[in-house]
């Protein structure tokens, strides 16, 4: 906690406002730090789509960190969110054969932990991305309005028109189980 | 199945807080008291913790894209390009690149002239002016170079203190001799010695540093007369390939040395003197060369150091054509030049025998 004090309000401001889920704090964060890394990728073989995708990359990672209470701010969020884009960014350089030494402006964390974790948060979100593919109507829906929209077994009965809540259950109850035969299968 | 379904139900209903308290606490209990129920339970729970970390995720992402979507693109575009033109950036990038192309390229042209022994010689003139210093054994041809450089635009010049040998023939009897005007041009005082070691003091009456010509007259009250002169100047451009020789003084005897005439020009196309084959050194300057008649055709003034007997000579058409323009009144006695040749039927030993008294060493101080 200590270390949090010593640095700018400004990006304790944003990394709890992340925390709370506030979307100003993201907006801020985004408009402040994506110029940088727009210079970066510009600058070092790519593109504008480059810029944005290695980005936003950048900044799920610290959201996703911030979420799970895990990023503890002992550096500029400038400085973290330059080092993860950079890293990235050369490693898909490598991936289209590209040699490249990227130009440093910016001094570098250690951030290969986080690319790590965040590499497999986004298998485990392909993996769930195609099973809820596979799914199909009207399953899909239903996971999705109860578990992820939060809808009452109610909302949805209505929705459906199923005539009683309890064949909504079962029907839920069944898309669930085909759901997790394809995300484990 | 029927069970099973229920759980689930009762699960998902606590983990989203729908429960009473008195509910709750029921389905703690049974997950603490039952093992196999608390291991579905936690699967199920992960398992929606995936689902619903995948629905943050879509969110997000849409956030984000929404955010992104707020931005004035090209702006950001143009600020994050440097806003230097391409060939500073190229430059930028490839700097160190051609620093070390530029600086091997140098080194090997250096290197290279080294070892083909560009910088043994100490001269990048090839042309030596054919004075002798008395000074050094050692014949410094550098400082030679210097003091010839120095001729037409510094007449006063630094004074050398070193004195010089040179030599000179007459050019009449009544005590003219010639001789060229780099051997002269920064003396304090001139001297001329016989063969037979007599020195006389000479005054400089005539320069003409253009042709390198220079004409003493021996001012000493010793002096009487050269008597009459065996030796004409040639008025015509002599032959190529004509037999020519020479006597001069590269050391403190006279010495003898022929050839023949190579080239109708001097060094570099010089049109006012020849090209010819004789072994010549410095002190070698201002002895005449004469051909097999004894005809007087140029006077010796330099050599090309880099080709061997490559040695220049003044023609002796411009030496009449200096000596003619010489103004009468600075002149004390006239300059007669002899018109009558007695070498002419003479074999070459009595030739020289005649000759070598009417050309002096000089001596420069």
């Amino acid at each position: 906690m200590n270390d949090e004090k010593k640095h700018t309000l400004s990006d304790e401001d944003i990394v709890s406002g992340i925390f709370q889920g506030e979307t100003d704090a993201l907006e801020k964060l985004y408009k402040e730090h994506f110029p940088m890394v727009t210079r970066l990728i510009l600058n070092n073989g790519g593109d504008i789509d480059d810029a944005k995708d290695i980005f936003q990359e950048a900044v799920i990672i610290l959201y996703d960190k911030i979420s799970c209470g895990q990023f503890v701010l002992n550096s500029k969020l400038k400085t973290y969110i330059y080092s993860v884009s950079r890293n990235i960014w050369l490693k898909k350089l490598a991936k289209r054969g590209v040699y490249s030494n990227v130009d440093d402006y910016e001094e570098k964390l250690q951030v290969e932990d986080d690319i790590e974790i965040q590499r497999e948060r986004d298998h485990q979100f392909i993996m769930m991305e195609h099973a809820l593919e596979k799914l199909g109507e009207p399953c899909h829906t239903i996971i999705k309005d109860f578990y992820i929209h939060n809808l009452s077994m109610q909302e949805i009965c209505e929705k459906f028109g199923y005539t009683n809540t309890d064949n909504a259950k079962t029907q839920k109850y069944k898309c669930l189980q085909r759901l997790k035969k394809l995300f484990f299968g | 199945m029927k069970s099973d379904h229920e759980f689930l139900s009762l699960a998902d209903a606590y983990i989203r807080g729908e429960m009473n308290h008195q509910d709750a606490t029921a389905f703690e209990n049974r997950l603490l008291s039952d093992r196999e129920s608390s291991e579905k339970f936690n699967e199920h729970k992960e398992f929606i913790a995936r689902l619903t970390g995948y629905g943050k995720r879509i969110d997000l992402q849409q956030k984000l894209d929404n955010i992104h979507s707020t931005l004035d693109i090209p702006e950001i575009i143009k600020n994050a390009i440097p806003h230097k033109p391409l060939i500073v950036r190229l430059w930028d990038k490839y700097k160190i690149n051609s620093l070390v192309a530029a600086s091997v390229a140098i080194l090997a042209v250096f290197t290279t002239l080294w070892i083909t022994g560009f910088y043994s010689k100490e001269n990048s003139s090839q042309y030596v002016a054919l004075r002798r210093d008395m000074n050094s054994i050692r014949q410094n041809v550098k400082a030679q170079n210097a003091l010839i450089k120095d001729i037409n635009k510094n007449q006063s010049g630094n004074i050398n203190p070193s004195h010089y040998g040179a030599t000179g023939f007459a050019l009449s009897s009544n005590g003219y001799v010639m001789t060229t005007y780099h051997v002269i041009k920064d003396a304090d005082s001139v001297y001329l010695q016989n063969n037979v070691g007599n020195s006389y003091k000479v005054k400089v009456v005539f320069t003409d540093p253009a042709y390198d010509i220079a004409v003493l007259q021996i001012i000493d009250k010793d002096f009487k007369d050269f008597g009459s002169l065996p030796y004409t100047f040639k008025q015509n451009p002599a032959d190529i390939g004509e037999d020519v020789y020479t006597i001069g003084f590269p050391r403190e005897e006279a010495v003898y040395g022929r050839g023949y005439l190579s080239s109708n020009t001097g060094y570099s196309g010089d049109t006012v003197a020849y090209q010819v084959s004789i072994p010549v050194n410095p002190g070698n300057s201002g002895g005449p060369v004469l051909d097999n008649r004894g005809n007087i055709i140029g006077v010796i003034n330099s050599k090309q150091t880099e080709t061997d007997g490559a040695a220049f000579a003044i023609k002796s058409d411009y030496v009449l054509k200096a000596i003619a323009a010489i103004p009468e009144d600075s002149l004390e006695k006239k300059i007669v030049i002899n018109k009558r040749n007695t070498l002419a039927n003479l074999n070459r030993t009595e030739q020289i025998k005649k000759v070598q008294d009417f050309i002096y060493m000089i001596k420069v101080y």
